[in-house]
């Protein structure tokens, strides 16, 4: 589901197959462990690259499967907060490597790394709960809203389901670079994830820190309203459910 | 006081006359019925939009001042304060996008009336968005202050707005972001502004679905819509019982 390689002191999370790599339990478990293996390796500096193949970054939550059971929707939404405060705690400056389609739960997955850069050819970033007619959770606004300075672009990405190319991306303030290719964006992570590393930053000093400037994303990962996870029950066991 | 008109999926609600629309209770109760209506008739029907515009020289000129402080015992700008809070969570709770047609001033009160509605659209050739209250010694209440920061990109232009009492054309309004386009005359400005609600009524979004997405993008401004220190509404007691 996913692989993990190093190229000097950078790693590699890539995504693997040609399918939309819906965010289902199998999928996000597997990114988890590569990402607990990043940490365990991060020493000395490193950083984390993450990326996809084929068309698609992720489209978003495997609805397909979580609505055939009630519990799945809770599952899989607090198995992507627990990637999530991951990634935010991660002793590592990370990158996402954009090379198609990142919608819903798949645009919050690349929002949740410190850099973004995407292929300017093809693929849209699309939070598109509102065009399916899905309530958007609180913890997916806090992290655009954490991430995008501007009212208006709040409102165009998540009050109005902009489909956000990388050019529109870089201009709006959420796209750090756009390229011609994955290949070419691929590279481009990697020299940005060099030259961070190149800072010499501690990691754990770089993870706390970063912790600080998202406190009110971590605040609210705790629950999910729009999957009845109110964060008071002990969710854990509810992963554990055989399906 | 306000007219309801509808044009295919566009609501239009006018303040009606060539006065300056001073928000005294009765002006804000006609509003919000009128807000009432729109909703009844929406859940009936396809997606729609609403657009608020008004007669003559001023979208509003703010609160009925001559009014409130015309009452020794100081309730009356306690009600103009709570009912005018009802109205702005009225419209963040609008099932529906909203488009303000800025026709002249918008001052203080008024200007946060404009402020509360989606997308804003304004005449070029005449009329200021103005945060009058430093000039008139007035104190900004603190919810005045959350709206403006909601819908405002950066801490210089909230200090423009708030700290230097900014007269705000349509053009400036659109260089700073409150704005989303200017318009020659009046009646150019409700025309493209029936346009654009016409153009977000043919998403078809659900307007439920839309207005919970919108109170949880402005889940900080309906924080603090509970009370106003500047009228001594600590929220705490029955204001209603008042009405």
């Amino acid at each position: 589901m996913c692989s993990l390689e190093k190229r000097g002191d950078v790693f590699i999370l890539t995504i693997t197959g040609d399918s939309d790599h819906r965010l289902n339990p199998e999928l996000l478990d597997s990114i988890t462990a590569a990402v607990a293996q990043v940490k365990s390796e991060s020493t000395p500096s490193t950083a984390l690259i993450t990326t996809a193949q084929g068309k698609f970054f992720s489209n978003g939550y495997d609805q397909a499967w979580a609505l055939s059971d009630p519990a799945r929707p809770k599952i899989i939404s607090k198995k992507l907060r627990l990637l999530v405060e991951d990634l935010i705690s991660l002793p590592m400056p990370t990158i996402a490597a954009v090379n198609g389609h990142a919608s819903a739960a798949g645009f919050i997955l690349a929002l949740s790394h410190d850099y973004l850069l995407m292929r300017r050819d093809r693929g849209y970033l699309y939070m598109s709960e509102l065009d399916i007619g899905y309530p958007i959770p609180r913890w997916f606004v806090q992290l655009v809203r954490s991430k995008i300075g501007s009212p208006k672009i709040w409102r165009s990405v998540v009050m109005a389901a902009a489909k956000i190319t990388a050019e529109m991306g870089v201009e709006w303030g959420i796209v750090d670079s756009a390229h011609n290719g994955i290949e070419a964006t691929v590279e481009a992570a990697v020299k940005l994830g060099a030259d961070l590393v190149g800072r010499k930053w501690g990691g754990e000093v770089y993870a706390a820190n970063r912790r600080v400037v998202f406190a009110d994303v971590l605040a609210v990962l705790g629950s999910d309203e729009t999957v009845g996870d109110s964060g008071d029950a002990d969710v854990a066991s509810v992963m554990n459910h055989k399906l | 006081m306000c007219s309801l008109e509808r044009r295919g999926d566009v609501f239009i609600l006018t303040i009606t006359g060539d006065d300056q629309h001073r928000l005294n209770p009765e002006l804000i109760d006609s509003i919000r019925a009128a807000l009432a209506r729109v909703k009844s008739e929406s859940f009936l029907s396809t997606a729609a939009a609403l657009i608020t515009t008004a007669e003559g020289k001023f979208f509003s000129n703010g609160y009925d001042l001559n009014w409130a402080l015309s009452d020794p015992a100081r309730i009356r700008p306690k009600i103009m304060s709570k009912k005018l809070r009802l109205l702005v969570e009225d419209l963040i709770s609008l099932p529906m996008p909203t488009v303000a047609a800025v026709n002249g001033h918008a001052s203080a009160a008024g200007f946060v009336l404009a402020l509360s509605h989606d997308y804003r659209l304004m005449r070029r050739d005449r009329g200021y968005l103005y945060m009058s209250e430093l000039d008139i010694g007035y104190t900004i209440p603190r919810w005045f202050v959350q709206v403006v920061k909601s819908k405002t990109q950066s801490p210089r232009i909230w200090r423009s707005v708030v700290m230097a009492a900014a007269k705000i054309t349509a053009e400036m309004g659109v260089e700073w972001g409150i704005v989303d386009s200017a318009h020659d005359g009046a009646e150019a400005t409700v025309e493209a502004a029936v346009k654009l609600g016409a153009d977000l009524a043919s998403r078809k979004w659900d307007g439920e679905v839309y207005a919970a997405t919108r109170r949880i993008v402005f889940a900080d401004v309906l924080a603090v819509l509970g009370s106003d220190e500047s009228v001594g509404d600590s929220g705490d007691f029955e204001v209603v019982s008042r009405l």
